[in-house]
């Protein structure tokens, strides 16, 4: 291969994908890899397990609604959560640079304790590393974790039941994550706070209802234009989204008209998408509108077999537009 | 409160119009929209998809980034190769592929190339790096080209002398007449609205009475635009090309006298080459004289490799101007993406093929 | 080209900067291509710069000139 990486490769879709099928994929082929879903569903005898891991990167360490700990717990309870499994054990490696403040590394701690406790999982094996100061920032968090999956929930992960006809639902407000670390980064003054949070009660309850879910990705970097494209790639069918039904406060709206960002590129981390059949739909709604963090959540698409593979965005003038992927992460325009 | 954005996106106000336009346009006319904020909100809005057959829409050379030469990007990649020096540039900028690099190449290479909202940012970069030389990559029209200004003025007050500006700033109405000479084929002039906002509407005056053609001068917001295009039809059918200003809680006729003075002060008109259009008199801006020392192209005046300027078979010279659209580019979607640009209207994602690309396509229900 | 967006003047501070919100978000901008805005002005935010006001009543026009437009529809077609 030919070339450097260059931030884009970092976006999570784009030059992401191309990484992971040129390299990844071709070098590690043969295993769960191959389905590309948030965790790697295994079996060991009869019993079925999700594995994911995740790596945490962010500058600052502290932002409005959370820091690198929280997100790095967030982040693979998450993974497991939409992929159907009830997240069990994490282990977290941490990369520290010399210098680093113990009192920031307490704060970042303690945070993932308590972020822990909250998605009903344990931290049972850890590593750490110290590397001279200018070789990475502040510090590093890799998490691992494990769930176990019921035999009935292994296919929502690689959507195979997805149909025309279902619904998209998502639990609420988007961008908010995204632009919570932008604006802190560039002393923008709002009230916008990250939507970092574990999802795996929120999930759990939702499976119980017994409603029919048929997928669920949480929808990070790349925001929900990344996962519902993926979706309408991997399952060959169109998905249709209905601007005036994708849950956005003003606030977030505004800041994003001011920096030429479109909002369903931007990251969240507290936030899911599901694929359910439309009949069951009000069943999932009821459940997630009476749970703290889904409050605001709405059936804001449905997938259809026209225009396979892309997403078609019914704006709020009543056009229709095409959404697609861009090629690497969003940057503030003035043109 | 007053209505800012999103009582310009009501339906029903929207619809009203569209019903309007529908009954009243009979010939075939195009329109040219001139700046990349009007391709962007146009095609975001799903504007093409609910006009009547008659109306077509054409983006023209209305993106800063895409008319830049290569040759700006490949200078600026020079200049951050320089010791103890940082570019400062707008997020516009960072994957335009200039003949040879790119600054997102540049930075992976370790250039201290910094994104910036505003050009008081790179003044803020000089402020805390006197050791350094600061460079602001100045692109942009008659909207932008007066920040860059009063930045190099602040800086003449702040005593920066630390402090450049790579400029490739341009002004729009040379290009407008330049299109209308070189043969293309429309009926009105979607007209810039921000770039209005410093110049005045009347800067278009002579271009109606040249070429007796309709010009609007628009805002971005959905029912700006269907207004504005409701105003052309009205003039076309009615066969009476007129100068009106739909935008006017931004425009007024003479403009912000302010923000022009200070770009007036700063820079002066030159010759410049607009990628796809070529050379076109007195339509860029370089600083004066006796702003020399903030002009990093005359400080410096660094030598760089030139790759080849445009590659073979692209067509974005005619994108701009208007004789094709960019699925008409044998080029587009095939070789040229927006994950891979090949042309100038590919690169930026206001770019008239980008947009394209992005929003519109099979959008059919 | 030249994304800019409306924002409102909170208030104005020295060297010729004034905190505007914009949706929301509070950002410091520059004044210096303006003349005579006051906190409650509307202006046009662009790079960081306000580079022209927002007209109040004009704006309240531009919504209602449909009724306008609907009397030049009929009269075209009426023609």
């Amino acid at each position: 291969m030919k070339g450097i990486i260059t931030m884009d490769h970092g976006s999570g879709y784009g030059r992401t994908s191309e990484l992971i099928e040129s390299l990844f994929l071709a070098s590690f082929s043969g295993t769960g890899l191959s389905d590309q879903g948030d965790s790697a569903i295994l079996s060991i005898g009869s019993d079925h397990i999700a594995f994911t891991t995740d790596s945490f990167v962010i500058k600052p360490v502290f932002f409005p609604g959370g820091d690198i700990g929280k997100l790095a717990v967030c982040g693979t309870v998450n993974d497991l959560a939409v992929s159907g499994a009830h997240p069990r054990y994490l282990s977290c490696g941490f990369i520290l640079e010399e210098g680093l403040p113990l009192e920031d590394l307490e704060r970042i701690v303690a945070s993932m304790a308590q972020t822990a406790q909250a998605g009903g999982v344990k931290i049972v094996t850890g590593d750490t590393k110290v590397v001279e100061k200018g070789s990475c920032d502040k510090l590093y968090i890799n998490t691992a974790g494990i769930g176990t999956i019921r035999e009935e929930y292994t296919h929502i992960t690689n959507a195979e039941k997805v149909k025309p006809g279902d619904v998209i639902i998502i639990n609420g407000t988007i961008a908010e994550h995204g632009l919570a670390v932008l604006s802190f980064r560039n002393s923008f003054e709002n009230s916008i706070i990250s939507d970092c949070t574990p999802l795996s009660g929120l999930i759990e309850k939702c499976l119980e209802s017994g409603a029919d879910i048929r997928f669920m990705r949480d929808a990070t970097r790349g925001g929900i234009a990344a996962v519902l494209s993926e979706l309408a790639v991997k399952t060959k069918t169109g998905i249709e989204l209905f601007e005036n039904a994708i849950p956005i406060r003003d606030e977030v709206a505004g800041l994003c008209e001011m920096l030429g960002f479109d909002p369903l590129y931007v990251a969240n981390e507290g936030k899911v998408l599901m694929a359910v059949s439309e009949k069951e739909a009000g069943k999932v709604l009821s459940v997630l509108h009476n749970h703290p963090d889904g409050k605001n959540s709405s059936i804001m698409g449905t997938v259809t077999e026209k225009h396979p593979g892309s997403i078609v965005l019914n704006t709020s003038i009543g056009g229709r537009r095409i959404v697609d992927i861009p090629a690497g992460t969003q940057l503030p325009r003035i043109c | 409160m007053i209505p800012l954005m999103s009582e310009y996106r009501d339906k029903t106000r929207v619809d009203e119009i569209l019903t309007a336009i529908r009954d009243i346009s009979r010939k075939q006319v195009t329109f040219m929209e001139v700046c990349g904020g009007h391709t962007m909100a146009i095609h975001k809005s799903g504007i093409p998809s609910l006009l009547p057959s008659t109306i077509k829409l054409l983006s023209g050379p209305g993106c800063p980034v895409c008319v830049t030469s290569k040759y700006f990007i490949d200078e600026a990649a020079a200049l951050a190769r320089m010791d103890n020096t940082i570019i400062t540039t707008f997020g516009d900028l960072i994957r335009v592929p200039g003949s040879l690099t790119s600054l997102s190449r540049e930075k992976a290479d370790g250039r201290d190339i910094r994104m910036v909202y505003s050009p008081l940012d790179a003044l803020a970069a000089a402020k805390e790096n006197p050791d350094k030389n600061v460079i602001f990559l100045g692109i942009g029209f008659e909207t932008t080209a007066p920040s860059s200004a009063a930045a190099v003025l602040e800086a003449e007050t702040l005593k920066l002398d630390n402090f450049y500006i790579l400029s490739a700033h341009k002004v729009m109405p040379p290009a407008m007449s330049a299109l209308i000479d070189g043969g293309v084929k429309i009926n009105g002039y979607i007209c810039p609205g921000h770039v209005s906002t410093i110049t005045g509407s009347r800067i278009y005056k002579p271009l109606v009475e040249k070429y007796r053609i309709g010009c609007v001068v628009s805002g971005f917001e959905p029912l700006d635009i269907l207004q504005t295009i409701f105003l052309l039809v009205k003039q076309c059918e009615t066969d009476t090309p007129e100068l009106e200003n739909q935008y006017t809680r931004a425009v007024q006729d003479n403009g912000n006298r302010k923000a022009l003075s200070l770009m007036n002060k700063v820079f002066e008109r030159s010759d410049d080459w607009w990628r796809g259009l070529g050379i076109i008199p007195d339509s860029g801006l370089q600083l004066k004289k006796q702003y020399i020392k903030h002009d990093a192209h005359r400080v410096f005046e660094i030598n760089f490799e030139k790759g080849p300027e445009e590659e073979a078979g692209c067509r974005c010279g005619d994108v701009l101007k208007g004789t094709i659209s960019p699925p008409e580019c044998p080029l587009f979607s095939r070789v040229c993406t927006p994950g891979n640009p090949v042309g100038a209207c590919m690169v930026s994602s206001e770019g008239a093929c980008a947009a394209w690309f992005r929003y519109s396509g099979e959008a059919k229900p | 080209m030249c994304l800019s967006i409306p924002a409102e003047i909170i208030s104005i501070e020295e060297n010729g900067r004034a905190l505007v919100s914009v949706g929301g978000t509070r950002y410091k901008a520059s004044l210096i291509l303006v003349d005579n805005v006051k906190p409650g002005d509307f202006i046009l935010l662009h790079s960081g710069y306000a580079i022209g006001k927002i007209d109040p009543e004009r704006a309240y026009e531009t919504l209602h000139l449909m009724e306008g437009i609907k009397r030049k529809a009929d009269d075209t077609t009426h023609e």
